[in-house]
């Protein structure tokens, strides 16, 4: 059974073990012919090292690339769809398509203007990712040829908990937010919408029939992320794709 | 929710950094704004030691909480919400000071 032990600091510390010891001093466990070896490296290190990679194959072919990030639903892909048929005849674009399952995203974006798209299914492992990482982009990227494209807009799997932990190499976090969400998610995630440089608020075109309070999500996004660009949008009609694609090409 | 994914990142680096020796403990040090279920942690690190030489080895989670300093009236707060302003003025103006950590702090292994 795991227990919590909570310091003087305010720090909490849990263990799978039953005996008890003195705040702050954990030198009992050195007590069987065991030594304590410091490590001192981030979770995420190796994560972070191949992302680093990607971003230099990325600058080294003239790439801009987008991590682009939602909740299932919020009109990832159909925003990429005005986004193919506005920017696609005068820039070469990319797309990465990240899913747990099926290439339903990448088929609907079939033919409207990509240059080149790549599927990258997450459930090669077990039970199914719940975001990108750096390697599974990386594995990705051999699919798509980069001195074809500018543009590289890798849409992440939906979900608005764990993708914005995992670095992939991308140069901007775009995230996609659906009025019909809600205004208090940004206080719910707020990894999510601290790690995004614009945030999408899209299908604006219902706000007529919903009672979502556009002022109140504003501050509340404002709390966690102060500094985040903020376009108004509707995949649908079309309103904001223009400020979306002058910040998407950057 | 990527729980599983953080275990085998602390797997890697755990193996990486024992060189063969046996390790009976690692410890992380995880803050509050990044969302991990300690518990959804706990179970992710038996399940992917379990086929390993680590298999049994403890995983100790420090907590630690999210703390702000005001730049505005100085007042340092303990976030209950990760909603980032003073506690004291109400204040956005604040600098982080804790919260973010995401470190595999140590091992114990078997002394050689």
């Amino acid at each position: 059974m795991g227990r919590i032990h909570l310091h003087a600091d305010g720090t909490e510390y849990r263990h799978d073990h039953d005996h008890t010891h003195d705040v702050g001093d954990h030198s009992g466990y050195a007590d069987t012919g065991t030594v304590r070896v410091d490590i001192l490296e981030n979770l995420l290190s190796e994560n972070d090292r191949v992302a680093e990679a990607n971003r230099s194959a990325f600058d080294g072919a003239g790439v801009r690339a987008v991590n682009l990030m939602s909740s299932p639903g919020a009109g990832k892909t159909a925003l990429l769809k005005r986004t193919l048929r506005q920017l696609g005849a005068s820039m070469r674009i990319g797309i990465l398509e990240g899913d747990i399952a099926t290439s339903l995203d990448a088929d609907e974006l079939d033919g409207e203007g990509a240059s080149a798209i790549a599927v990258v299914n997450t459930s090669a492992g077990f039970g199914g990712e719940c975001h990108l990482d750096a390697v599974m982009v990386r594995a990705g990227m051999t699919r798509i040829s980069l001195a074809d494209i500018e543009l590289l807009i890798i849409e992440n799997v939906g979900n608005l908990v764990c993708p914005a932990e995992f670095a992939v190499g991308e140069h901007a976090r775009a995230m996609v937010y659906a009025v019909t969400e809600g205004e208090e998610k940004p206080l719910k995630y707020p990894v999510m919408f601290r790690a995004a440089d614009v945030v999408v608020v899209n299908k604006i075109d219902l706000l007529p029939h919903l009672e979502f309070d556009l002022d109140k999500f504003l501050s509340n996004l404002k709390a966690v992320n102060p500094t985040a660009q903020v376009i108004q949008a509707s995949a649908r009609t079309g309103a904001g794709v223009d400020e979306w694609c002058s910040w998407l090409t950057g | 929710m990527h729980e599983l994914s953080l275990c085998d990142a602390i797997l890697g680096t755990t193996i990486e950094r024992a060189h063969g020796r046996p390790v009976t403990q690692v410890t992380v040090r995880i803050g509050h704004l990044r969302q991990v279920v300690p518990d959804a942690l706990e179970f992710g690190w038996e399940v992917v030691t379990e086929s390993t030489d680590l298999k049994g080895c403890e995983l100790v989670i420090e907590q630690v909480p999210a703390v702000v300093q005001c730049q505005e009236c100085q007042d340092e707060t303990t976030l209950d919400m990760p909603i980032l302003a003073c506690g004291g003025c109400g204040s956005f103006s604040v600098t982080l000071l804790t919260g973010e950590e995401f470190l595999i702090v140590s091992m114990q292994v078997a002394e050689a």
